[in-house]
């Protein structure tokens, strides 16, 4: 199994959720992140105070597949969350050794 | 109908001993929206702090209205508004306690009482007015005994000179002063600069990002204060007629030239037109035309809220060059707008207004202008210097400035046991076990 994080432009969210329930990924845990790469910050001015704001709010994405999945998900978020600009963000892939669903006690790829 | 006939013969007696009702009426709604400045004042700050001392803020705005009310009610209004007692400096101990001030009691067309309040909430918006030059980081309890302190020992004097019986500034000097550029902007102001010097500047000041955690906020904030200023302002005609009107009139107007004046010199300057600009430019505006609604014509009004709004736009970033934590720009828009109002009456004061005193622009020569700024330097000097004493004895006494570790966490948290806003299912800065209600201890040891 692998848990897929991807970091996106929070206006694409709707995009991605789309695209994997299309694909029948059945569940994915969303959280709200900010952070910098590339795309740096912005300015915000009070009273003629100019501020840098670096880091950029976006949304964290994490789903756990089974490996064989795994690069057709990639790509399905990699194709939703994708605007060509500057800040469009970053997704990765991580081996996952275990997941349990809680409710049943159910291991591995049967708890997905 | 029946209520109607019973209840005017009670209404005459008063009415006949000199009250004039209509003017009656319009000063006691002129007072209730004096009063509504402060809690508009306590948003338009909180709205510029940090989530973590909003509360704190509107505290200490909302703490103002009832020490200020106290103190001028024991001794405030009669050392102010007392028959002089010494040289024009201070009102005498007649009316200690509101002696000898009853219903039947008239101050020119309206009763005694109605003008003590009125000038009572005049006292309570400038004591909470120099809570902007130290928020985030004043010890509650100091602010506590500061603000009745500051309130006898600042306000009411300066209240005498200008406005009080025999007061030397309006009856030696013959400077002007409409509605409060001298007792509640300059001295305001000067205050605050006073009482930022006193505590120092706030952890991070020029180096982190102290960004106003609420605009919308602010702008009901000045919303609030723009409409309780015509009460401010044409509430001191101290009658409902057309001097009330003249001056209502120029309030609106001033408001509307500073706030684009301020946002002219933003959008040139920093090629943005903020909403805290706009807010701020009104709020400038509304100042200088504070001690000049009653002296200069709508012409003069709209010039002296544009100088206002584009000169403080401009006094605001001062403090970063000079490294005085001035938080939230109560010198950069009450002291130099204030300054800005009262001056500028020496140039544009019209006969019409003022039933005699002429300014440079009308063929009054330099002597008015003269007169207010003396009495700028003599009013800006003691507020700033008694307040720098107070400040500096209440420091010594109980620690002026709250605990390093109370300023990081949030002084909503440490002092008030409270947080603003539930930022997430975790709560914000509580600690988690806080979240399932509990007996608190003392409430268990009662039971």
């Amino acid at each position: 199994m692998k848990l897929i994080t991807a970091i996106v432009k929070p206006y694409r969210l709707d995009e991605v959720k789309t695209a994997l329930q299309e694909m029948g990924v059945n569940g994915l845990t969303v959280s709200e992140a900010s952070g910098y790469g590339r795309q740096r910050g912005h300015t915000e001015v009070y009273r003629g105070a100019e501020y840098q704001v670096d880091l950029v709010p976006k949304v964290r994405i994490e789903v756990v597949v089974d490996d064989a999945d795994s690069e057709a998900v990639i790509e399905a978020i990699v194709k939703a969350a994708q605007t060509g600009k500057i800040g469009d963000g970053k997704v990765w892939a991580l081996p996952v050794e275990t997941v349990v669903r809680v409710r049943t006690g159910e291991r591995g790829p049967d708890a997905l | 109908m029946t209520t109607v006939t019973l209840a005017a013969p009670l209404a005459a007696p008063l009415a006949a001993k000199g009250i004039d009702t209509g003017d009656t009426a319009w000063l006691l709604a002129a007072t209730a929206l004096v009063l509504l400045m402060t809690p508009g004042l306590a948003l338009f700050y909180g709205g510029m702090v940090r989530t973590k001392s909003v509360l704190n803020m509107l505290m200490m705005s909302f703490v103002s209205i009832a020490l200020v009310t106290v103190v001028w009610l024991a001794a405030g209004y009669t050392l102010a508004f007392g028959d002089d007692a010494f040289g024009g400096l201070i009102g005498n101990l007649d009316h200690l306690g509101m002696a000898g001030i009853g219903p039947d009691s008239v101050q020119g067309t309206v009763p005694t009482v109605l003008f003590a309040t009125f000038q009572l909430t005049f006292a309570i918006i400038t004591a909470a007015l120099i809570s902007g030059a130290v928020a985030d980081r004043a010890k509650f309890g100091a602010w506590l005994v500061f603000v009745p302190v500051w309130a006898l020992l600042v306000y009411v004097p300066v209240t005498h000179w200008v406005w009080g019986p025999g007061g030397w500034i309006v009856s030696d000097l013959g400077a002007l002063d409409y509605a409060g550029g001298l007792p509640v902007e300059i001295t305001s102001g000067a205050s605050g600069l006073a009482l930022c010097l006193v505590l120092g500047p706030r952890l991070g000041f020029k180096k982190d990002a102290m960004r106003p955690h609420n605009l919308p906020m602010v702008v009901l904030g000045a919303g609030l204060l723009w409409f309780g200023w015509f009460g401010f302002n044409a509430g001191s005609a101290l009658g409902a007629n057309g001097m009330a009107a003249a001056v209502f009139l120029n309030t609106l107007a001033a408001g509307c030239t500073g706030l684009l004046g301020w946002l002219f010199v933003e959008q040139r300057r920093d090629g943005h037109p903020t909403t805290l600009g706009a807010a701020s430019g009104a709020v400038a505006g509304l100042v200088a035309i504070t001690p000049s609604c009653g002296s200069v014509s709508l012409l003069g009004a709209l010039v002296i809220g544009l100088a206002a709004g584009v000169v403080c736009s401009y006094a605001v970033s001062w403090k970063f060059r000079l490294n005085y934590d001035d938080s939230l720009d109560v010198v950069g828009v009450h002291l130099v707008g204030g300054i800005i109002g009262t001056v500028l009456i020496g140039v544009f004061a019209v006969e019409s207004m003022t039933g005699g005193p002429e300014g440079l622009l009308h063929g009054g020569g330099l002597g008015q202008l003269g007169r207010q700024l003396v009495a700028v330097v003599a009013v800006g000097a003691y507020a700033f210097l008694v307040t720098y004493g107070v400040g500096r004895l209440i420091d010594r006494l109980l620690g002026f400035r709250a605990d390093e570790e109370h300023e990081h966490t949030g002084l909503d948290l440490t002092v008030h046991a409270e947080t603003a806003y539930d930022h997430g299912v975790l709560g914000h800065g509580a600690p988690v076990t806080a979240s399932v209600p509990s007996i608190s201890s003392t409430q268990k040891a009662k039971a």
